[in-house]
This record gives structure tokens, sequence and C-alpha cells, in this order.
């Protein structure tokens, strides 16, 4: 050993007595952290390429493994963390930036646990979902400002593209090359099952998709990837995606060794060629770019499909979000800094951004203010964890809300965050076929179905509670919420007031 | 302690009204007596009145009920309206001091019609400017409240039970062709005038039994519009929902009822008259904000007629009766009787469902 040398975080203690040397593990891991030694009969593992995502814990028949975190300490102070230590070390070893996967772990503030929800007591019933009707569809898109009648006095009911959800979720971007083919396939026949959206990310849509194009969203991105006319009209929306709330900034780079078959093609870019999105998009470095760039999607697409311009969360959101409701955009994503990705420099993802919540709170407070909510949709992003969440933001203003990671959960993703590897266990973030084929597509989108079906029986669990029978009388309802343990700043920004007011 | 306004306080009630399909003229005392029995509805901390009809003298003019609380406001407030008025006429409202009605505020009303140099140079409609001009003496004039101010027609409201604030007003002195009472329950003992209903806006006036859950949703949509919910009320803000639906986007009552109380979704997608599917799925989509959810009964009264109409689920009660050329509405049947002993199809309107009844053309 050297200098350079960083003891393993991880430690996998195997249970002797419990192995009967069946191989699984070593078959499982494709760190290769688990090895057969022949000499003396018996398994054996190497720490150091473990990332504890659990599957040989999952799949050992016997039950004998676990990973535990390793208690080689350094000394640490309140200062110098080991975390900030070996950083630098390895720094000091690679002179490279480093990289990281899925969202912010830092222990910033999760608004999200500091508001609590409203329930009626005595003044105003409370709802039996079980017995009464109780709604959760919306609708995206733009709402027109007036109402207008045909010639013979009857309501014109046409109106502007709207997207129809039967709950509050989409699957937000994941592109296929960041994660599989069969990753994919599950979230689009998830989505279609549950009447919402999943979205290509920016890597285009593989061919065998185009039928579930009612249900997804295709997305334009910096790089353009797969960008053709089949492909904006084989989706249910478009949307722009100018950043993401892990790597507001930056653009993405998804190494040419992951550019093979069927990636290459869907992207339209030689095999084996690095796809760099760049940091902006290079037809828009000013706001009116994106209207222009909004209108020769709708004029490609004749004005049937709703534009969505996704945005990560930064200082200056609620200008940012009332320069898109003006540009001609019908939904608006925002992505908060705890969002996921496949890959960010962990400088950026851990420090730059801001959270969704307060985002949401001051974009669609600053929309009201403009009088121009109904222009748009707010979608919100990073990192909705469960119904409670959804229902706060729904609450604080949002039509709907994005999720990723907790989706990848449910396909069996263990929160490892080695995306960037490329050798990703359970068969999500890989494109090696013997790791993809680990996911059944049937399966996945059967576990996204009942984890989206959960949500729903508890989003309507609350919103009985508060008396409310429809998601539309719980958008923006900022009485149902209350701050706890809240600074009286961010009471006002949140515009709400603290439990016991 | 933060009073009404300041904190959103929820309230039961009682409603009644009655209307006269020929236009024929009822004394306020009918109306009064209407509350008599449903006297347990409130609790002694709000009632009021609305009648329509009542100032056929001065029906050209916009009368403005207002409160102040003192003499000072009051000059200030008249100084202001002179700017952008003609005021025909300003007087203080006739009261009786009865034990029951304390603590009054100075009560005034003023018959006015904007100036119409004012109006061109704002290049403002007649109502709109109204309209704004009610919004800004609530909101940015402390002490001055604009509780009515539609033609030939009047609120009257007060802390109290609401026979004792019928009796306060001297109703029975006032005719009308339509009339809507309201008697408050709220759960707080800080009781605010201008927090009773009815609540209105020119000449729609809201009264209403319940407590809305979509408050918010609704206050923080409606208010993009110009307009101020400034006692937090659901009254208030359902009174500013069928100002915008009805006058601002000129939908029909119907219409208007089928936003606040709309049709579950599992009851549109089931329609078979495919337009009627395709009405309600617009005006959904259009107006999801304006949804009310939680229990309500509200009567909207307007120059032509009242809307009774109930929350889709039917969570508060509301009966209606009709006898020769008028026809009732209330909380109770009882307070039907009181008017009408020998009422006639005494019904439950179900949820959602709107009873509308319009004066016939040219009786009013």
């Amino acid at each position: 050993m050297s200098i350079e040398f960083i003891y393993p975080e991880f430690e996998i203690i195997r249970n002797e007595n419990r192995c009967i040397s069946c191989h699984v593990c070593e078959q499982q891991c494709a760190n290769e952290a688990h090895s057969y030694d022949e000499k003396h009969k018996i398994m054996t593992c190497d720490d150091s390429k473990c990332v504890n995502c659990q599957r040989c814990v999952s799949f050992c028949p016997a039950r004998a493994l676990k990973i535990v975190k390793s208690k080689c300490t350094l000394r640490e102070n309140a200062n110098w963390s080991a975390e900030t230590i070996k950083e630098i070390y390895k720094q000091a070893n690679s002179g490279g930036v480093l990289l990281s996967s899925m969202g912010n772990p830092k222990p910033l503030p999760v608004y999200w646990d500091k508001i609590l929800i409203n329930a009626s007591q005595v003044t105003n019933p409370s709802i039996d979902p079980l017995r009464e009707p109780m709604e959760t569809r919306v609708y995206l898109g733009k709402k027109p400002s007036k109402v207008q009648r045909t010639k013979d006095g009857a309501l014109d009911c046409k109106l502007p593209p709207q997207l129809e959800l039967s709950m509050p979720v989409m699957f937000s971007a994941m592109s296929y090359g960041s994660i599989s083919y069969n990753a994919h396939k599950a979230l689009a026949l998830a989505a279609t099952a549950l009447g919402i959206l999943y979205n290509t990310g920016e890597g285009g849509l593989h061919e065998d998709f185009y039928c579930y194009g009612e249900n997804t969203v295709v997305q334009v991105a910096s790089g353009r990837f797969g960008v053709h006319a089949d492909y904006l009209k084989a989706g249910a929306a478009i949307e722009i995606k100018i950043g993401q709330g892990a790597k507001p900034g930056i653009g993405g780079h998804l190494p040419g060794a992951k550019i093979v078959g069927d990636i290459s093609r869907t992207r339209m870019i030689p095999e084996g060629s690095d796809a760099i999105s760049p940091a902006p998009h290079h037809d828009i470095y000013s706001i009116e770019d994106l209207r222009q760039l909004v209108f020769s999607l709708k004029e490609a697409t004749e004005y049937k499909k709703p534009v969505i311009v996704k945005v990560a969360a930064v200082h200056n959101i609620a200008a940012i979000a009332s320069g898109i409701a003006r540009s001609g955009a019908d939904i608006i994503a925002i992505d908060g800094f705890r969002g996921g990705t496949g890959a960010a420099p962990t400088r950026i993802r851990d420090h730059v951004g801001i959270p969704i919540e307060l985002a949401l709170a001051a974009v669609d407070q600053r929309l009201r203010n403009e009088g121009i909510r109904n222009n748009v949709s707010l979608v919100v992003g990073g990192s909705i964890r469960s119904a409670a969440d959804v229902v706060k933001a729904i609450a604080l203003g949002a039509d709907a809300c994005y999720v990723a990671t907790a989706a990848l959960l449910a396909l069996g993703c263990h929160l490892c965050r080695t995306c960037q590897s490329g050798k990703c266990n359970w068969g999500i973030a890989t494109q090696r076929p013997e790791l993809v084929k680990r996911l059944n597509p049937a399966m996945g989108s059967e576990r996204l179905i009942n984890l989206m079906t959960a949500w729903k029986h508890e989003i309507k669990e609350f919103m009985g509670g508060m008396g409310i029978n429809s998601i539309e009388a719980l958008r923006g309802n900022r009485l149902m919420l209350r701050g706890i343990g809240l600074t009286e700043k961010e009471l006002e920004i949140l515009d709400i007031s603290h439990a016991g007011e | 302690m933060k009073i009404e306004g300041q904190i959103r306080i929820p309230s039961g009630c009682a409603i009644s009204a009655a209307i006269s399909k020929d236009g024929n003229k009822m004394s306020g005392e009918m109306i009064i007596n209407s509350m008599k029995p449903m006297h347990d509805r409130s609790n002694g901390l709000g009632g009021g009145f609305a009648g329509y009809g009542i100032y056929p003298e001065y029906k050209d003019f916009y009368a403005f009920h207002m409160f102040f609380d003192s003499r000072d406001t009051r000059k200030k407030c008249e100084a202001f309206l002179k700017e952008c008025f003609e005021i025909v006429k300003s007087e203080i409202i006739p009261t009786r001091k009865i034990p029951t009605i304390k603590d009054e505020p100075i009560i005034w009303r003023y018959f006015v019609a904007p100036l119409n140099s004012v109006l061109v140079s704002l290049q403002s409609e007649e109502k709109d400017f109204v309209a704004k001009t009610v919004m800004k003496i609530n909101a940015e004039m402390p002490g001055a409240y604009v509780f009515s101010s539609g033609k030939n027609m009047g609120a009257f409201k007060a802390v109290g039970f609401p026979e004792d604030v019928g009796v306060f007003y001297k109703l029975e002195e006032y005719e009308g062709y339509s009339w809507t009472a309201h008697g408050r329950y709220p759960t707080n003992t800080p009781g605010w005038w201008g927090g009773a209903h009815p609540f209105t806006l020119l000449d729609y006036s809201v009264v209403h039994n319940g407590e809305i859950s979509s408050y918010d949703a609704n206050r923080r949509f409606i208010e993009m519009f110009g307009y101020k919910c400034t006692l937090q009320t659901d009254t208030e803000v359902i009174t500013y929902i069928m100002d915008y639906l009805l006058r601002v986007q000129g939908l029909t009552l119907g219409e208007a009822a089928s936003v606040i109380a709309a049709p579950f979704w599992s009851t549109i997608v089931a329609k078979t008259d495919l337009d009627d599917r395709k009405k309600h799925t617009y005006l959904r989509t259009m107006f999801p904000s304006l949804l009310i959810t939680g229990p309500f009964s509200i009567v909207l009264g307007f120059e032509d007629g009242l809307m009774a109409l109930n929350d889709r689920l039917k969570l508060r009660s509301m009966v209606v009766g009709e006898k020769d050329d008028k026809v009732f509405i209330a909380s109770e049947e009882a307070a039907i009787r009181t008017m009408e002993p020998y009422a006639e199809n005494i019904w439950s309107p179900a949820g959602g469902e709107p009873v509308i009844v319009k004066v016939k053309e040219g009786a009013f």
C-alpha cells in the first residue's frame, strides 16, 4: 500500500457458518467484489470493490452476507470530515474533478420535513375516500384568460393542448443511455397503465417505445440527441431541458464506451463517440431565443403538443419562471438541488442551486403577483420522496410532481450512488446486456404501478382528512400547511404560518 | 389577539331567502321572522340581510352601504369618493337602539354614479370601476368598509342574532321583490361587523352556510384578478368568484354553478350527451382553481333573481319551497313555513344542482 491508499468505505461481512459457497454473490457482483478461493475452498471478498448496492445481500440464499460501514476512521474533526479528507486524497491522486451520482446527500434543510398538513375537525367534515369520490385527476397546460363563445352563444370549448394525468405525478427525465432499455420499458409500461407520463430524457426514444407515445414526454436538450420530426410527434408533450437540479449550469457527458448499438442509433451519433451535451443550448443565449425554440417545436408539431421548459432551481428562479411563462411555454418544470443524476461533478451537485420547496413557493407566488399563473402549469421535482411530499408540493402551488429517484428505488435501485461506473448490479444504470437483463420490465412496471397506487391512496387519505375531494382544491391551498421549526424568513418565503398560529 | 381579517375564522350558519317571480314587493319583516325558528344555528356573532328592489327612487345609482370607525375616516372617504363619483345622496342608515345590538360603527349610505370623465380617462367600464373602487376602499382605507355596492339593492348586517339585526335596521320599513338572510355561528369571539353576511359586490350578494376547505386555493387564484379578500371569509371569496365568473367571464348561472360545484369526473365521463360532456370537461379544465370543496349551501342574489346551490356532496342542509309566485329557500323547512305556512313542493336540491329563480322581465 501507499500514500494513495484509501481504506474501503464498506466492509463485506460473511458469516462463514452460513455460507454454502454457492457463488451467487460472485455471479451477482459486477464490481467483482466476491471471488472463490480454490485453495481454501471458501468464498472471499475484496472490500475495496464494494459499492454497497446490496445486490449480493438480497440474493444470498443463506443470508450469510451483510455490508457495514467501515469502522476504520481517519482522525476527523468538525471542520475536516472523513469525506472531505478523502476527497482531497482522491484529487491529489488523480488531478481530476470528482464525480458523483444521485442527489445531493449533504445535511442541508429538507423543508418537506418541516411542513405539517392540516385536517378537519368539527367545523368542517373530513371525507372518507373509501366511501366518497376523491379526485386526483389533473390537466397540465395553458388556460386561456377569457371564455370564448361561438356565434350562437354556446361555449367555445377549444383549449390549448392539455396533458391529462390520473394523479399529479410523472416520472421525470432519465435518458436511454444513462439507464437501460429495460428500465425505460418498465417506466413506459407503468406510465401507460397508470395514466401518467414518463420522460425520455435527452437520449432520444428507442423505436420500440413509440407505441407508448401518449404517455411519453420527449425531451429536447442541448445536445439534441435523437431529435427528429417523428420523435417530436411521438410524444404527448415536448420538454426543453435547460437545466437539471443536480448540475445547474453545466452540461452532460455520456462516455463513448456507452454509445453502442441501439443507443448510438437512438441518439443518432456514431458508435463510440462521446455524447456531450453543452452547458447552454447554443441557440438559446437569452429569453427571446427560448421563445423561438418553443415556437419552432410548436410549429413542428402543429400546436398539438404542450411544451415544457425544464430549469434547475437557482437563486433568481422566480424571475426566470416569469420569463418562461411569457415565452409561450405551456408548462414549467423546476428541478430542485436535491434532484438525482446519473453523473455530476460532486462540487456542483453539492453546492449549486436551491431547495425545490423555496423555489416552488417563490415561483408560484411571483406568477400570481404578475397575474400569469394561468399561463403555465408548474411541475416540480428534486426530490419528491413520498405521497406526503406530493401533497405538500401541491398545497404550496405545484400542479404536479416529477419523481425519478423514487421510481428507480421501486425498480431495485439501492442508492449506492455509483451510476457513473455503468456497472449497476440492478440492471438500471448500465448498458451491459448481462446486467440489463436482470431487470424484468414487466415485473419492474408492476412495482412502479404498486408504488404509485400506494401514493395515490395516501394522497386521497390526506385530502379526505382536509375535507377536500378534488386535487385542484388543494393546489396552492397554503392554509393547509404549517411550518415547524422554521425562521420568520423561511415562513415568509414559503408563505405559510407556523404551527400553532 | 388577531381580529377577523388578520386571521381566518371558520363558521357555521343559517340561511333563508324569498323571491317573487312576479316582482311583488315583500316587507323585510317576513324575512326577519324566517330566521327566528333557526335561532340555534347562529350564536349572536353575526346576522344580515340583503333586499332587492328596495331603492326604486335611486335605482340608477350605486348604493354604497358603509361602516366607518370614526368621523374622520368618513370625511376622508367622502373626499376620496367625490374625486370620482357624483354623490346624489348621502345619509345615515336609520337604525333603532336596542339592547341586543351594541358597539355599532358609523353606518352610512351613499347613492353614487361614477363620473363619466373619470371612466373615459381610465378607459374603464363602469361596473369594473365601481368594483375596483370598492376593493380599494376595503383594502387600503383602514376603518372604512363598503358592505354593499349594488343598484336598487342593499345589504344590512351587524354583530348579533339575525332577528335582532333586522329590528336594528328597521327592515320592516323596506320592501323588496327578493330577500336573503343569514345567521352566523363563527367559532371565535371578536365579532366584526364586516364579517357578517351577506357579502356583496355590485348587485351580487351571497349568504352562505358552511366552511369551505378549498378557501386558500380559491383566494390565491381570484386575487390574481384584482380582488382582495380583506376579511378572509369563505363567503367573501365565493362572492368574488361569482362576480368573476358571471360578470368578467360572462358565464351563465348554470355554467358558473358547474365550475364551483363541478360534477365529478366519473359523472362527466358517463354523460351520454356529448356536448354536455364537452362543456363540463371544458369548464373544469378551464377553471380548476375555482372548484369549491367542503360543505356549503349558498344563496346568490342578483338583480333579477336568486340562485341556490349546495356543495357537490351536499354536506349542508338546504330546502326549497314554492307558493304562487313566490319561491322560498332556507336551511330548514321551519323557516319556509314561517314565511308561508302553506308552501308547496318542498324539496331538497341535490348536491351541485343549482336552483335558479328569475323575476319576470320588466317586473323589477
